[in-house]
């Protein structure tokens, strides 16, 4: 397979996770498809790294992974204290910041 | 130079320590008696270096420049300086016993206050006498200006009084600004303030000859705010609303006489622009006229002397514009003798029966005989009668007009002379004769104001003996023709007789003679509108502008500040509803310009 394949995957993983944050309701969805999105990143890295011989863009993608745990950590604690508040986890009822 | 430095630096000593320990000051008399000595004391220095000819100038650098000191400060002794020095320290030492009885009303505290004034308004007045330079005169000269704004405005509690204060303030800082102006551009021209080196210049004819005229009449601007000429004389009737003895001060020996000193101390500079003397001359005798035809309209006896001052500061012009400064000088001295005469004793009979108004006084011949005496004597001296000291400086005067070819003039002072008679009688008979209006009984002034009194008045009749006895150099001088003396004696006696047939006899009503000079009589119970052309001015000018600013302010500028925070408001308010709230709207915004950078990066940025 060459690098255009790999990449290719990774954008089609991407929309799709865009996707799923621009139509789901849920927050929880909504968290599903920014992972989708962020792998999408990591599928991209790792396949540069390979096709250019650096080990520094799986190190890389080591790293996004982590942070990517940490973050779905806090959004889903996030959205747990918000559903004890307001007993719902639907993005368009959640609309305090409007201006 | 210990001598004239301790002249000047006593009242000093006496201002600084009432200045600095409140509790002195609030002692009131005790203060009094703190600056009644100091000023004694200078009194008796002044005499001794007046006696002692000690004369000559003493200046160190004060300013370090380039090329020698860019000013200098110092002591200036010469034989105008000792007359001014007596003058000032004597009339000062009266006005100050005097005030402590006419004043003896007053809260110890304000009492104080006074006696600082009175010695700060000494202090100033001989530093300017003795100043060596322009600058230093200058210095001086400012403040002479906020001694006499300090004092006129004694009362302020008087809304009058302060009105007063700040006019006299504000017509004298006028004429300042031409002074200051003057000094500036005369040492951008020489690089010098010194006399002695403007004086060497100009005999040597190194002074800019092109631009000297214009520094010369900037510089006789501040002698016009300051002397009281025409336009700028408003300010002296108004100081009328300070306390009697202040009044005196400032008409007698110090403030008006400032600028017709410097006239005098300037006299070699001034003489070598004959256009600006003529004009001096001119002015003056316009002046003395105007003020005179004042003085006989007024009802105030305080106001009559005023105008009468303004008068004779006109005549003292009138001789520095014939080119004798020293005549002119000469009137300054005998005048500031008989006329702080004429207002104690103004004072001693308003003290007496408590009103200004000429027409509610009447027979205080006989409740106040003193004061009748000394009055009568100061008019007689203004009146120029021989051979009391006023007829000689006047007729020096006369003399030394008649003597430049000055015919105009000399009509015009000569009429003044009359008009002087008339209205210095026309006072006497008011206040003195005819008929009691006053309620009560008027007494007489405790000593400590009738002693002054008698003092100035001895000294008036004294001076015109010595005179008579030795001429002074500026009679000597000044010899006119054969007939000058009767005809001057003959002006003031048909001022006399006139005075006389009006106002004691009643033979002539004063109300004919209003209407066979209607138009000379409604302008001058007016003051020829000079007050209301000044109020007009401010109103027009200085109003108007500053309501044409306030508009501009209210409409331009804080139109421009509305129409920016109604805009920022509006766009807020547009802009807000960006914020939905709603997650997606950001995904979406977030996802737009990622694209946007991404075909930004593809086509634009290659």
């Amino acid at each position: 397979m060459s690098l255009h394949g790999y990449l290719t995957l990774g954008a089609l993983v991407f929309a799709i996770g865009l996707f799923g944050v621009v139509t789901r309701r849920n927050a929880v969805g909504m968290l599903l498809g920014i992972e989708l999105m962020l792998n999408a990143v990591n599928i991209n890295l790792v396949a540069f790294s390979r096709f250019h011989a650096d080990l520094g863009g799986i190190v890389f993608s080591l790293f996004t992974i982590a942070i990517t745990v940490a973050e779905v950590a806090l959004g889903l604690a996030i959205v747990i204290v918000i559903f004890r508040v307001r007993k719902t986890i639907e993005a368009d009822r959640l609309d305090l910041l409007r201006g | 130079m210990s001598l004239p430095l301790a002249v000047l630096a006593l009242p000093f000593v006496s201002f600084v320590l009432l200045a600095v320990v409140p509790p002195l000051r609030r002692a009131g008399r005790v203060a009094g008696g703190v600056s009644i000595a100091a000023t004694a004391v200078a009194f008796v220095c002044a005499l001794a270096t007046w006696q002692g000819h000690l004369e000559g100038e003493q200046l160190v650098p004060w300013i370090p420049g380039d090329a020698g000191p860019m000013a200098t400060v110092g002591l200036l002794v010469d034989p105008i300086t000792n007359a001014m020095l007596v003058l000032v320290t004597l009339v000062s030492l009266l006005i100050q016993i005097y005030s402590l009885a006419y004043l003896s009303d007053e809260p110890s505290p304000a009492l104080g206050r006074y006696y600082t004034y009175q010695s700060l308004f000494a202090f100033s007045m001989l530093g300017l006498v003795l100043s060596p330079t322009f600058l230093q005169m200058f210095i001086f000269w400012e403040l002479v200006g906020l001694c006499s704004y300090l004092l006129i405005g004694f009362w302020y509690q008087r809304p009058a009084a302060a009105r007063a204060a700040v006019k006299a303030f504000w017509i004298t800082k006028l004429g300042d600004l031409g002074f200051v102006t003057g000094i500036v551009m005369l040492w951008a021209a020489t690089g010098t303030f010194e006399f002695s080196t403007l004086f060497r210049m100009g005999a040597a004819g190194q002074l800019p000859a092109e631009s000297l005229g214009l520094i010369l009449f900037l510089i006789y601007l501040g002698a016009v705010g300051k002397s009281a000429q025409f336009p700028l004389h408003v300010w002296l009737p108004d100081a009328m609303e300070g306390p009697t003895p202040v009044s005196a001060l400032i008409h007698a020996a110090t403030m008006v006489t400032a600028g017709v000193f410097m006239v005098t101390r300037a006299q070699p500079l001034f003489a070598l622009v004959p256009d600006l003397v003529w004009l001096i001359g001119t002015v003056g005798a316009f002046t003395a006229l105007l003020a005179a035809s004042m003085a006989c309209v007024e009802h105030d006896i305080k106001r009559v002397l005023a105008y009468s001052t303004v008068s004779q500061l006109g005549y003292m012009m009138a001789a520095a514009g014939a080119g004798a400064a020293d005549a002119g000088f000469f009137h300054l001295l005998t005048h500031g003798v008989f006329k702080a005469l004429l207002f104690l004793a103004a004072g001693s009979v308003i003290h007496a029966v408590g009103t200004n108004d000429m027409f509610r006084m009447g027979r205080l011949w006989h409740g106040l005989p003193h004061t009748g005496i000394v009055f009568i004597v100061g008019t007689l001296a203004l009146a120029g009668v021989w051979p009391l000291a006023g007829f000689f400086s006047k007729e020096s005067i006369l003399a030394a007009v008649w003597g430049a070819g000055r015919t105009g003039t000399f009509a015009v002072l000569a009429l003044t002379a009359f008009l002087t008679a008339f209205y210095m009688f026309r006072a006497v008979f008011l206040t003195f004769f005819g008929h009691a209006h006053a309620g009560g009984h008027p007494h007489e002034a405790p000593w400590p104001m009738r002693g002054p009194l008698w003092i100035l008045a001895i000294l008036t009749l004294v001076l015109g003996l010595a005179f008579l006895a030795s001429p002074p150099p500026a009679v000597e001088a000044h010899h006119g023709p054969g007939w000058l003396g009767p005809f001057s004696l003959g002006l003031a006696a048909a001022g006399l007789a006139l005075a006389w047939a009006m106002y004691q006899q009643r033979a002539i009503a004063p109300a004919s003679f209003s209407r066979v000079l209607a138009p000379i009589d409604f302008a001058a119970r007016r003051r020829y509108g000079i007050d209301a052309l000044y109020l007009g001015l401010y109103k027009g000018l200085i109003l108007g502008f500053s309501k044409l600013i306030g508009l501009i302010d209210r409409y331009l500028v804080d139109g421009l500040v509305n129409v920016f925070s109604a805009l920022s408001l509006r766009s807020g308010d547009r802009l807000r509803r960006i914020q939905s709230g709603q997650v997606h709207d950001y995904v979406y915004g977030v996802a737009f310009g990622v694209l946007l950078v991404v075909v930004f990066a593809h086509w634009w940025a290659r």
